[in-house]
């Protein structure tokens, strides 16, 4: 038996086994699965009858769209650097050192359960989404493989960033609330919820260095009517500069983030969980 | 004189092992900055060994078990753990190692019998003939007491169940060598009790070799075949728990009255002295008693002496004590 084979199999059934565990907790389910596509389909509902300004874009399906974009956000920034965060802490990270190639085994999953729980948020929000509201759609066989490709390589670029900040963090409880600030910051200004053409020059110069723009623009590109490209910064979807900015922050990122999580899985120890812990008892969570 | 003492007590103890030693370290250093936590430790256990390293909080145990388990990089000295280097040991290494560590709120969504699997399987290409990897999951369950918790999340256990939990995950890889930090920090009597059993019947059945940590002698003594004491960032004393009660406190104390009045003297030889009172005053001494104070008095002052900060000249009179 190959030990490094062993190792990615047993790896996916702990993400398999990890996404299977979100169901254990009510609360975690409507937070984790429910509350992010039940807010944008009311929204989207509620402003079925306004159009984007220009396009002529049912504002529902603009809004959708943005949905799933934060959704992919959340997902890569949040969501990561609190699981990182908090096993780092609570020695689930250690266990896995403890065990012979215990390292490959929670990396690939930790992967697998992003990825088994990204394709179950992004269905609820899709799916209700596609049927109940009007100009949201994926747009046929090409929109299905943009939407696809989209997706993952969103996660790609911005796994690594939610990667490296839940493994800087002293406190990955208040911590990650932090790291909200910036992410929304971010998303106001890239074109996410309100279209990029409002923004100041200088402002949409410095979204597009940033992956958040990018992410909504392949998005939008897959499920909202061709004619919106047209309300785009250069009027069209501009897909191949999407693929090859989210590659670059996708590439940057990891090597980034294999450096830094590398540092953390080595640092870590009993007496640090230890500490942890005994900090924790002392802030009372 | 007194780290003389203890180090040549150290020596002793190492010159008896055969090649069969699990562990051994020699003038382990480790300093953090400036501090230094460790200054010289040697330490050796034999395979089939249960060896509890002993000290107040803060001695430098648990820095000591993390450098032999491949955690930590030490700052000087030599160290061997099942034949190889703990910084350069590989995964074949580490599938020999089980390694209990202290629960806390991990893995609280998991049910025991899938985590305690899950981390068997990792072991399955470290199979050797005449040991099987991993061991079987409900029978390691069923031994530890498990079964009726086996399909339980691991955040609806008591602290003593949570507690085997964590004991089946260092042992699910059938290891050699099993380390055990604080086993039972946190447990009520009752659960500690059935830990000290547990740990007995671990060792009697497998031919594994067990090093703890604890900081109190009671469990040291219960559950060790010897007992190293580490204070002040050294090894202050070595032997079983039966050994070192002998070597501890030379002096006795002979306290008796004659005619109402109260005398004390302090002897190395109290039969005597006792033989000689009544020699001198027959019936007339009352109220004799001799006091030599206990392994447990002796261990009991230098905790209390490490803890308000007086570390270092706590271990160097311990050590003189314990000659």
């Amino acid at each position: 038996m190959n030990p490094a084979l062993n190792a990615v199999r047993v790896g996916l059934s702990r993400g398999w086994i990890e996404f299977k565990n979100t169901f254990g907790n009510f609360g975690e389910v409507i937070g984790g699965y429910l509350l992010t596509p039940a807010l944008f389909l009311a929204i989207a509902l509620f402003t079925a009858d306004s159009t984007v300004e220009g396009g002529g874009t049912p504002l529902g399906a603009f809004l959708m769209a943005s949905g799933v974009t934060m959704l992919l956000l959340l997902l890569g920034t949040i969501t990561i650097a609190q699981v990182v965060g908090s096993e780092r802490e609570d020695g689930t990270l250690l266990r896995s050192r403890v065990v012979p190639d215990g390292m490959v085994g929670y990396a690939v999953g930790k992967t697998w359960y992003l990825v088994t729980m990204s394709a179950l948020s992004l269905a609820l929000m899709l799916v209700p989404g596609i049927i109940l509201i009007d100009g949201f759609a994926v747009q046929g066989v090409a929109g299905a493989v943009t939407l696809a490709w989209v997706c993952v390589l969103s996660l790609l670029a911005i796994a690594p960033i939610g990667a490296v900040v839940g493994s800087l963090l002293s406190n990955p409880r208040t911590g990650v609330g932090l790291l909200m600030l910036p992410v929304m910051g971010l998303t106001g200004v890239s074109g996410v919820l309100l279209p990029i053409a409002v923004m100041p020059g200088w402002l949409q110069t410095v979204a597009q260095v940033f992956p958040v723009y990018w992410v909504g623009l392949g998005v939008r590109a897959a499920v909202l009517p061709g004619s919106h490209a047209a309300a785009e910064l250069t009027g069209t979807w501009q897909l191949p500069q999407v693929a090859a900015v989210l590659a670059l922050w996708a590439v940057g990122g990891f090597a980034v983030a294999q450096w830094v999580l590398r540092r953390m899985a080595r640092k870590t120890s009993g007496s640090r969980v230890q500490q942890a812990r005994e900090q924790a008892m002392q802030r009372g969570y | 004189m007194a780290d003389a003492r203890a180090r040549s007590v150290a020596r002793e103890v190492a010159h008896g092992v055969p090649a069969e030693a699990a562990i051994t370290v020699r003038g382990l250093r480790m300093n953090y900055g400036t501090t230094e936590v460790l200054r010289g430790v040697d330490l050796t256990a034999r395979r089939g060994e249960v060896v509890a390293l002993l000290g107040p909080n803060g001695a430098g145990k648990t820095t000591t078990v993390e450098i032999l388990e491949g955690f930590r990089a030490r700052s000087a000295g030599e160290v061997d753990v099942l034949g190889t280097d703990p910084a350069r040991g590989d995964e074949r290494w580490r599938s020999r190692i089980g390694v209990v560590m202290q629960s806390w709120r991990d893995h609280a969504a998991w049910k025991v019998r899938d985590l305690v699997d899950h981390f068997g399987r990792f072991h399955a290409p470290y199979a050797e003939p005449g040991r099987p990897r991993p061991y079987d999951t409900d029978e390691l369950l069923a031994s530890l007491g498990l079964e009726e918790q086996s399909h339980k999340r691991l955040r609806t256990l008591s602290g003593g169940q949570r507690r085997r939990v964590d004991v089946a995950l260092g042992l699910v890889g059938r290891p050699e060598l099993l380390f055990l930090d604080e086993p039972t920090t946190g447990l009520d009597p009752q659960a500690r009790r059935d830990f000290h059993e547990l740990v007995h019947r671990l060792t009697d059945e497998d031919d594994t070799t067990v090093l703890l940590t604890t900081h109190d002698l009671a469990e040291a003594e219960k559950l060790a075949d010897r007992v190293l004491i580490l204070a002040g960032g050294r090894i202050v004393a070595d032997g079983s728990a039966d050994r070192l009660s002998s070597l501890v406190g030379m002096q006795s104390e002979v306290t008796w009255s004659v005619g109402g009045v109260r005398h004390v003297h302090a002897t190395d030889n109290p039969a005597r002295y006792v033989a000689g009172l009544y020699r001198e005053h027959g019936d007339a001494v009352t109220d004799l008693k001799v006091l030599r104070p206990s392994l447990e008095e002796v261990y009991l002052d230098l905790v209390q002496r490490s803890e308000s900060g007086d570390a270092d000249r706590a271990a160097a009179e311990f050590a003189e004590e314990i000659r």
